[in-house]
């Protein structure tokens, strides 16, 4: 539904996207992290064909960028980080003029649809500028859906939301999801992402890592199990160090920190080894590396090597 | 046409609710009209005034070439109420240069541009819809309160005669032709300077600036050194379909997606 091939962009002498080359199958949700000038914002637009690419190619919907940039619009719903409505219009007015840009066929029907859908119907005659920010949101999460698209962009989207109405986003993105729709997600939310997202791109103007955050976390980090023992004997730390498969061991208190390879091969090793040697294990648990710490070490790593 | 007039009335609803812009488009037509009026009324009911309107000594050679037949209070009463003719072609300007001030600017302040250019229509219909919401009111504002000046001269006039004249090529062309290219210019040219600025106020004022060839051409007027005849104003009209054309070119130029999202902050 959304590939880039060697997708640049530059401003001047400043290079925003640098050899941007992905592929997203429809009715995938594909999350894109990065901090903050990483160029996120700027491959939406170039997706969005709101920009145009200084060299690469995209195509989105089946549509190419550059050269049929009307139905790419028209086939895109774009969120962008601040909701962009008119505040001295109701919300109403605000999603039919917006379905009249979109050449919408039934626009009452369709702008009652989301109106209901995301929970306005009833405020839909009051002007926007009085509503609260996550009403605001939600008002523009129907503009973005009101045509019916079937690639979304949505930058940001719980971006300064209550965690209420951040939850209600986040079902309503899921919900999509489930709709079959293809969803680009730029988020700072990494958790948002964990749980949103088929694949995340790490991204800080050239691609650092692709592929779903579970395969991000076992790629980037070597997974860790903690053995909670009655007591630590001094031999059981040269003993696990001794195997191959084990990367590291810490003594913490009456636990065993061991980062391995493969756990779930190895575990079973473990245990008799250490039963062997006249340990009591209370119970054993693995320490989930999160989304969080694989961005960090991506971004970190890359700015260490510049 | 019909995503130009969608985006020209979605524009209306919104620019209204702006007591600046409602002010400027009720107002400034209002005190024109009532000022060019009054002059008449003026005339009318000084007896001492009429008799010194009867010496038309003062009024320049070139202006009594343009009263034709009107004779003494008629020529005279012509020549005082044409000094008020530039306050009609000042409105084409002041107007659309207001509107489409809170216009553009509106949409950068409240971020609503970037979801507009990102829907299915191109930067030329986007502009065109802007400026035909400028422009529209401050036309039919223009024409609106010459039609009121027109009646109420029929009824205040001395005679017939300078209703007439009132109603001259001259003035039609004025009003019919350059009110709007006028417009025109003013419209473009806020684009150029919306494009700038992040204060609707700042491009409001800049884009007033306008107002200055028309106000020199007035004072010309006023001191004699400049008679507002109909060869004059059609060469006005012609040096004005000129300027608009460069104007639109620059201002289309200016209203190119890319440039607005990246420039335009």
């Amino acid at each position: 539904m959304i590939q880039t091939q060697d997708l640049c962009k530059s401003f001047g002498s400043i290079q925003a996207v640098r050899n941007l080359s992905i592929s997203i199958p429809a009715g995938e949700v594909f999350g894109l992290l990065g901090p903050n000038g990483a160029g996120k914002t700027t491959t939406l637009r170039m997706l969005s064909a709101l920009i145009s690419p200084s060299s690469g190619e995209a195509r989105v919907a089946d549509y190419r960028i550059g050269s049929q940039d009307t139905d790419v619009r028209r086939n895109v719903g774009i969120l962008t980080e601040s909701p962009g409505l008119y505040e001295r219009l109701s919300a109403e007015r605000n999603l039919s003029f917006f379905a009249s840009l979109y050449r919408v066929e039934d626009i009452p029907a369709q702008a009652e649809k989301y109106l209901r859908m995301l929970g306005l119907w009833n405020r839909r005659h009051e002007e926007v500028g009085g509503f609260s920010k996550g009403m605001k949101q939600k008002l523009a999460i129907a503009r973005t859906l009101l045509h019916e698209p079937r690639v979304l962009f949505l930058d940001e989207p719980t971006n300064g939301l209550d965690p209420e109405t951040a939850h209600l986003v986040r079902d309503f993105i899921s919900d999509l999801r489930h709709a079959g729709r293809t969803i680009l997600l730029c988020t700072h939310n990494l958790d948002e992402a964990d749980r949103l997202c088929d694949r995340i791109a790490v991204f800080k103007t050239a691609l650092l890592a692709l592929d779903s955050p579970s395969n991000l976390r076992r790629t980037l980090h070597n997974r860790t199990v903690v053995f909670h023992l009655v007591q630590v004997l001094s031999q059981f730390k040269p003993l696990l160090e001794s195997k191959d498969f084990v990367r590291s061991v810490q003594v913490l208190d009456n636990k065993l920190v061991i980062t391995l390879d493969n756990p779930e091969t190895y575990n079973p090793i473990l245990v008799s080894m250490l039963v062997e040697h006249g340990a009591e294990i209370r119970f054993i648990g693995e320490v989930r590396q999160t989304l969080e710490d694989v961005y960090l070490k991506l971004v970190n790593g890359q700015e260490d090597s510049l | 046409m019909d995503i130009i007039w969608r985006i020209v009335l979605k524009e209306w609803s919104e620019v209204f609710k702006n007591k600046v812009v409602l002010l400027a488009v009720v107002f400034v037509p209002l005190v024109f009209t009532a000022i060019s009026l009054t002059v008449f009324y003026s005339m009318e009911v000084s007896g001492d005034f009429n008799q010194s309107l009867q010496n038309t000594s003062d009024i320049p050679q070139e202006f009594l070439e343009l009263c034709g037949e009107l004779q003494g209070i008629e020529c005279m009463q012509y020549f005082i109420v044409s000094q008020f003719l530039i306050l009609f072609l000042i409105m084409p300007i002041v107007i659309p240069g207001t509107i489409a001030s809170y216009s553009i600017v509106g949409e950068k302040t409240t971020h609503t541009l970037e979801p507009l250019l990102a829907a299915p229509i191109s930067a030329l219909e986007l502009l065109a819809g802007k400026g035909f919401a400028a422009a529209i009111p401050a036309i039919l504002a223009t024409w609106g309160s010459y039609a009121v000046f027109a009646i109420g001269s029929s009824i205040l006039a001395v005679s017939p005669a300078v209703t007439a004249r009132l109603l001259s090529g001259l003035w039609l062309i004025a009003i019919l032709l350059v009110s709007p290219l006028l417009s025109i210019a003013s419209v473009s040219i806020s684009v150029m300077i919306s494009s700038r600025v992040n204060d609707p106020r700042v491009a409001e004022q800049l884009s007033g600036l306008v107002v200055l060839p028309l106000m020199a051409l007035f004072l010309g007027q006023a001191f004699g050194l400049i008679q507002l005849n109909e060869s004059l104003i059609i060469w006005i009209a012609l040096l004005l379909m000129l300027l608009d054309a460069i104007f639109i070119v620059i201002a289309i130029q200016l209203f190119q997606r890319e440039t607005i999202l990246t420039r335009w902050k």
